[in-house]
């Protein structure tokens, strides 16, 4: 590690400056005098540098390789998750960290950084957690959060369907009690970690009358993955994030033991929707970390490659891109930083999540296809990096709910405001 | 034998920053610049770390000298399985003149106070490459020393230890108390674990002033210019053997 180490120091593993952490190392102690602060303390400091130690020394080093066979990357979560990496959310009652989203946020925007897709793989462990965090009882937790913490195991947040993405209320998979048990039939898409997940969260539609309000008509479920009739699809070949394993999974009088129904009957939509609001804010860290990236790569190139007698970064042109992209970047993290902080104090962020995530996701896309443009011709090879930030990036507009859904939340969390 | 092993750990600036000469020569910048632990301390406290797990020894203290952001690394040290810390206060014109001799002696003045039976350090700090403070500590003590070390292994109160040397590898046995200086190969350095870095900060660091261990600071150095080394310059390409002894002799190499 210490020979990467000294090797990499003349690559592009140099210093960022973000704002934090050039804040940091400037000002030496001014807590909380003016009230708003942008201080992180000092565990805050050492989460981010493990995170993103780990991130520059043992991601980064393999992540093309994994972007091409799009294999699994299991040495990696595995040693994300014997660090204390992976599965923070889960509270300390039950072997976990119990770490704030904001913590979360900073470690997730170090790893993006690293590879979205090994970072996608792994965020969707906290997606699956979080209905179990949010509304499990204690039996519940004990027995599902528990063993993530005991092994390196992932889950899955099961809700998608092929005829139902963004409208969650017209999912068709249905769970009918018999008995102690629900049985339930139905497919379900696009799931990340479909087929390497212990468990999933599942929701399924408990009400069969179609004017069951959607509050009323879903139940939210924990499958166990070798429940017999559970099938898991074949892994999707997609655009970006390719290690990441997404699949259908198809339900065949799969049988639930009704011990596994999250609060009760009927209460599942809420839960779903409301795990959102503690992930929107990782996952547009995840953005904002594939960003930076991207405006690092761009930066540095710039510097180096010379053309009509000077460093492209010398030509107002590229200058002034690359001091777009650091702009759109900034404004990224303190959106999400922001989104993080209001649910950690305990309130509805429901606003400043959906503003982070769709920010976030829109520029990490402007920045990424911006960073291949000031490659030129290298940046659309695969032998550089950026190509794949580009692929990488289009899915952060799309999974965690698409930029129009986003779009739909503000406008009617905005307006409420003013209706009021 | 007390069980107890002291590790030193410096507070540099980081491997993968650019360094600059201030302007007025006097040294390098450091404000606002990114520090972190000299990567041979690292190995150092990865190896004091594995003894106690091996249960060979009993307590690993981490010592640093300087400022208050000293603490950031013992800190460090600690997230990686240290006991406790210890940090001795040198700040402002003593820490700009604080060498090896001076963080000897203060080695040497904690090792007695602490008992030790072990004292390892990285061989050298990568800010000014000294590679003197083990050996002078050793000196100081009059304990035998294992410096370069690239294996370490403890056998009752002797220890083995491979040295890198020109030739090779040479091993030595000493006896403890002893001092060992870490050389890059020895172990890979674990990172610190998100639980053990919010376990650390429930382990104590004491503050000590080198005044309290009778360790006087005065500096036998002066540092007249720092200059950054001359520009590389490029090179000149010939096509024959003969050209290039030609070249050389040109240029009163040979």
């Amino acid at each position: 590690m210490l020979l990467n180490k000294v090797f990499r120091a003349g690559l592009r593993s140099g210093i960022r400056l973000q704002s934090s952490a050039a804040a940091n190392a400037a000002m030496s102690s001014s807590h909380g005098s003016l009230g708003f602060s942008f201080e992180l303390t000092d565990q805050q400091k050492e989460f981010q540098q493990l995170a993103r130690r780990f991130a520059r020394e043992e991601i980064v080093p393999v992540a093309a390789a994994y972007d091409k066979s799009g294999e699994y990357p299991v040495p990696l979560i595995k040693k994300a998750w014997e660090l204390g990496l992976v599965n923070g959310h889960i509270p300390q009652e039950y072997g976990g960290m119990g770490l704030s989203i904001f913590d979360s946020c900073l470690i997730t925007e170090e790893l993006a950084y690293g590879c979205t897709g090994v970072q996608t793989a792994m965020e969707a462990n906290s997606l699956g957690q979080m209905p179990v965090i949010l509304a499990g009882n204690d039996a519940q937790k004990r027995k599902y959060l528990g063993r993530m913490t005991e092994e390196p195991l992932m889950c899955a947040y099961c809700v998608t369907e092929p005829g139902a993405g963004s409208d969650v209320a017209n999912i068709k998979t249905r769970a009918v009690k018999v008995g102690d048990e629900y049985v339930v039939n139905g497919q379900k898409m696009w799931i990340t970690n479909g087929g390497k997940a212990n468990w999933y969260f599942l929701l399924a539609r408990t009400n069969p009358d179609p004017k069951c309000p959607a509050s009323k008509a879903f139940t939210g479920f924990i499958v166990e993955a070798d429940t017999p009739g559970l099938t898991p699809g074949r892994k999707e070949m997609n655009m970006g994030q390719k290690c990441s394993d997404t699949r259908g999974i198809t339900f065949e009088d799969v049988r639930i033991p009704k011990e596994n129904v999250l609060i009760g009957e009927g209460a599942g939509f809420k839960i779903a929707m409301g795990a959102f609001d503690n992930t929107r804010p990782p996952v547009a860290a995840g953005a904002t970390g594939l960003a930076q990236r991207a405006l690092d790569e761009a930066t540095n190139y710039a510097l180096e490659r010379k053309t009509f007698g000077k460093a492209i970064a010398d030509h107002q042109a590229v200058s002034f891109l690359l001091a777009e992209m650091a702009m759109k970047v900034e404004l990224a993290r303190m959106a999400y930083q922001r989104s993080a902080w209001e649910v950690d104090q305990g309130r509805r962020n429901t606003y400043y999540a959906s503003i982070a995530k769709a920010f976030a996701g829109d520029i990490a896309n402007q920045v990424a296809t911006d960073a291949v443009q000031v490659f030129g011709g290298n940046g659309f090879n695969s032998e550089y990096p950026v190509e794949k930030l580009m692929r990488d990036a289009k899915i952060y507009q799309i999974y965690e709910g698409t930029a129009q859904i986003q779009r739909i939340i503000i406008a009617r969390e905005h307006l409420g405001r003013f209706k009021k | 034998m007390s069980g107890r092993v002291l590790v030193g750990v410096k507070r540099v600036i980081d491997y993968a920053v650019k360094i600059r000469v201030k302007p007025d020569n006097s040294g390098v910048v450091t404000d606002g610049v990114k520090h972190s632990m000299n990567p041979f301390c690292e190995i150092a406290v990865e190896e004091a770390v594995k003894l106690k797990e091996k249960k060979l020894i009993k307590e690993v203290v981490a010592v640093s000298c300087g400022p208050q952001q000293s603490q950031e690394t013992i800190r460090t040290a600690l997230a990686m399985g240290a006991d406790r810390g210890i940090h001795v206060e040198v700040a402002g014109k003593d820490y700009e003149t604080l060498g090896p001799l001076q963080v000897s002696k203060i080695m040497a003045a904690l090792a007695k106070k602490e008992d030790a039976q072990l004292i390892i350090l990285g061989k050298q700090a990568i800010d000014d490459d000294c590679n003197q403070t083990g050996q002078m500590t050793a000196a100081l003590l009059d304990w035998p020393q294992g410096t370069f070390a690239s294996e370490v292994s403890l056998d009752g109160d002797k220890v083995k230890v491979v040295r890198e040397i020109d030739g090779g590898l040479e091993t030595i046995k000493i006896s403890t108390p002893a001092v060992l200086t870490a050389d890059l190969r020895l172990n890979t350095p674990r990172y610190a674990t998100l639980p053990n870095i919010m376990k650390a900060k429930k382990k104590k660091i004491a503050n000590v002033k080198p005044a309290d261990l009778g360790v006087d600071l005065t500096s036998r150095l002066e540092v007249l210019k720092v200059e950054e080394p001359p520009q590389r310059q490029a090179g000149v390409k010939v096509e024959t053997v003969e050209d290039l002894v030609g070249k050389l002799k040109e240029t009163g190499r040979i």
